[in-house]
């Protein structure tokens, strides 16, 4: 082999090496940062406890079960729509009602989060303040609402990408048989592209716990446990850019970390279930 | 054909689910249109400064939205310019280099990475400042470039996966042809390969712009501010897009700024949209210019 094609091999396996270096390089981070956390015994009382630094107490636990409580009522919200659009794109409509939609989708992609949460606190929260006739109107509730709207298209695009993927063959064999459309996607799309299905929602999941504009803009940002859907929230990404500004040597500074390999690992912990059962379906 | 009634309703739930969502996207863009509209100005963008003075640097200009639109575009280009090399250069690896079971465990890295959320990233920019600012130099603080590296590390995922991916769709007619007339690899790559994928990568770096230009998280942790004029060097802070609507939203203290908040989220979304247009135009147009007739 001549040297130049030799050198060129080397540079562009260099670079994925750099590029996969970074990926753990971001763990590393957060686990070395959190280390002081780990090695004076605090790590359970950080993961359990309740946050109050005036009181000494740094727990994340409240910034955990908010992040929960506001990526899975997103998805209650969410899903039905997403699922309703992407038999809308696929069986109701596949003509040009469906490719408009489709494109449609698409676009909404192209949003800015922090557009959704400008539009959240001038239009969501005054009008759930008004409904719910207490509070500021910055709750878990508002916030679940705007983040549906941010991970339907992940599960929307990914639903009608696994209909599309069932054997047209499949498909005539239903009509050859005199289905209709209800028993179709009963007994044939739903068995066949339920891995799908689970993939889009898993990887909505993860959007919606990697979001941080939205919560950090219409949730509240309250620390306290929440009880129900109408209480203020903080989330853990949340919490990392509010404490972003304190003092570095401070063991407030140092949770941010902790907060940050939760983030990693949940996320990770996600992508490889996604790919588990993105698996499944060929 | 006659209709049953569960065709009905799901016919019914679909038509209600694409109306739910159409809607509720046109009520929140009508909303900022609406809201807005009168804001958009040139006044807006370059306050009482002469628009030509501004764009030539020669004067600062103060309480408009141009330091902040510059801000941006200098991120953008700063970050993609990191970015493009590194995510090229992977990309062609994990397609044409890489043997199945090395391509598997670093498809698996970058996967995890571009479900990283951003804030994290942002964090691991943050404490690298950290770490530079403790062992190299005290004078290092969150600057422009360190944003523009963490978004960097954001964006790089989606190159390699759109190089990759476009690479790997070529046809093996196309793939072969150069190689059996006695071209080398690399020859093959660059003068073949690439130039018949160049519409998928192009309109996928688009895309990556796109996601920089939005992009709040990681410039909030590594040293975006509210106001800092037009950036002076790439180690000061800067001001940007998408953190003024933001900053705007929650620290608001009268109608008129209130009003250029409307106007800065007008224009991010202009932009953003304008960049996800550019970018089907240039994956239309470049796959007509590069189509092989076999």
């Amino acid at each position: 082999m001549q040297p130049r094609e030799h050198i060129a091999g080397i540079i562009f396996w260099g670079a994925t090496v750099l590029s996969a270096g970074v990926t753990l390089a971001v763990l590393g981070f957060m686990v070395i940062l959190s280390l002081p956390i780990i090695k004076n015994d605090m790590i359970l009382e950080v993961l359990m406890g309740p946050w109050s630094p005036d009181h000494g107490l740094f727990g994340i636990l409240p910034m955990i079960v908010g992040t929960l409580c506001i990526a899975l009522l997103s998805l209650v919200v969410s899903f039905p729509v997403s699922l309703g659009c992407s038999i809308f794109i696929e069986i109701i409509r596949p003509d040009k009602f469906g490719r408009f939609l489709k494109k449609f989708v698409r676009l909404m992609t192209a949003v800015p989060t922090v557009i959704y949460g400008f539009v959240g606190v001038f239009l969501l929260v005054p009008q759930v303040r008004e409904f719910v006739s207490h509070g500021s109107g910055m709750c878990i509730l508002s916030a679940s609402l705007m983040l549906g709207l941010v991970i339907s298209p992940t599960m929307i695009l990914f639903f009608s990408q696994s209909f599309a993927r069932v054997p047209k063959t499949y498909l005539n064999a239903v009509d050859a048989l005199g289905g209709n459309q209800f028993q179709k996607l009963i007994y044939l799309l739903f068995p066949q592209a339920w891995p799908g299905i689970l993939t889009g929602i898993i990887l909505a999941f993860g959007r919606a716990m990697g979001d941080t504009l939205i919560a950090l803009m219409i949730s509240g940002n309250s620390v306290m446990l929440t009880t129900s859907p109408l209480d203020s929230a903080r989330t853990l990404t949340a919490h990392i850019a509010m404490i972003i500004a304190a003092d570095f040597d401070s063991i407030e500074f140092k949770t941010i970390f902790v907060c940050g390999g939760i983030l990693y690992l949940m996320t990770s912990f996600g992508i490889l279930l996604a790919r588990f059962s993105a698996g499944k379906q060929n | 054909m006659e209709k049953n009634v569960w065709d009905m309703l799901l016919g019914f739930f679909a038509w209600c689910c694409a109306i739910l969502l159409a809607g509720s996207m046109i009520l929140i863009i009508g909303f900022l249109i609406v809201k807005g509209y009168e804001a958009i100005s040139l006044e807006l963008i370059f306050a009482n400064t002469s628009p030509l003075e501004a764009l030539l640097f020669k004067q600062q200009v103060f309480g408009g939205l141009f330091p902040a639109m510059v801000g941006t575009f200098f991120l953008v280009l700063l970050s993609i310019g990191f970015a493009l090399p590194l995510g090229l250069a992977s990309g062609i690896f994990l397609a044409e280099y890489a043997p199945d079971s090395i391509k598997k465990i670093f498809s698996l890295c970058f996967d995890i990475l571009a479900g990283v959320p951003s804030i994290v990233i942002g964090l691991f920019g943050f404490s690298i400042t950290i770490l530079l600012h403790h062992s190299f130099n005290s004078q290092i603080f969150p600057c422009l470039l360190i944003s523009a590296l963490s978004l960097a590390f954001l964006v790089l995922p989606y190159i390699i996966k759109t190089t990759q991916g476009a690479l790997e769709s070529i046809p093996l007619l196309i793939r072969l042809t150069a190689p059996s007339l006695g071209a080398t690899k690399l020859e093959n790559i660059f003068l073949v390969l690439l130039p018949t994928s160049i519409s998928d990568i192009t309109s996928g770096i688009v895309l990556a712009i796109g996601r920089c230009a939005e992009d709040t998280a990681v410039i909030m942790l590594t040293g975006v501010v509210a106001v800092a004029g037009i950036p002076k060097s790439i180690f000061s802070g800067f001001e940007a897009l998408p953190f003024y609507v933001y900053y705007i939203a929650s620290e608001y203290s009268d109608q008129s700024e209130l009003m250029k908040g409307y106007g800065a989220a007008m224009i991010l979304l202009l932009i953003c949209a304008g960049l996800f247009g550019i970018s089907h135009w240039v994956k239309k147009w470049l796959t007509e210019k590069t189509r092989f007739s076999y």
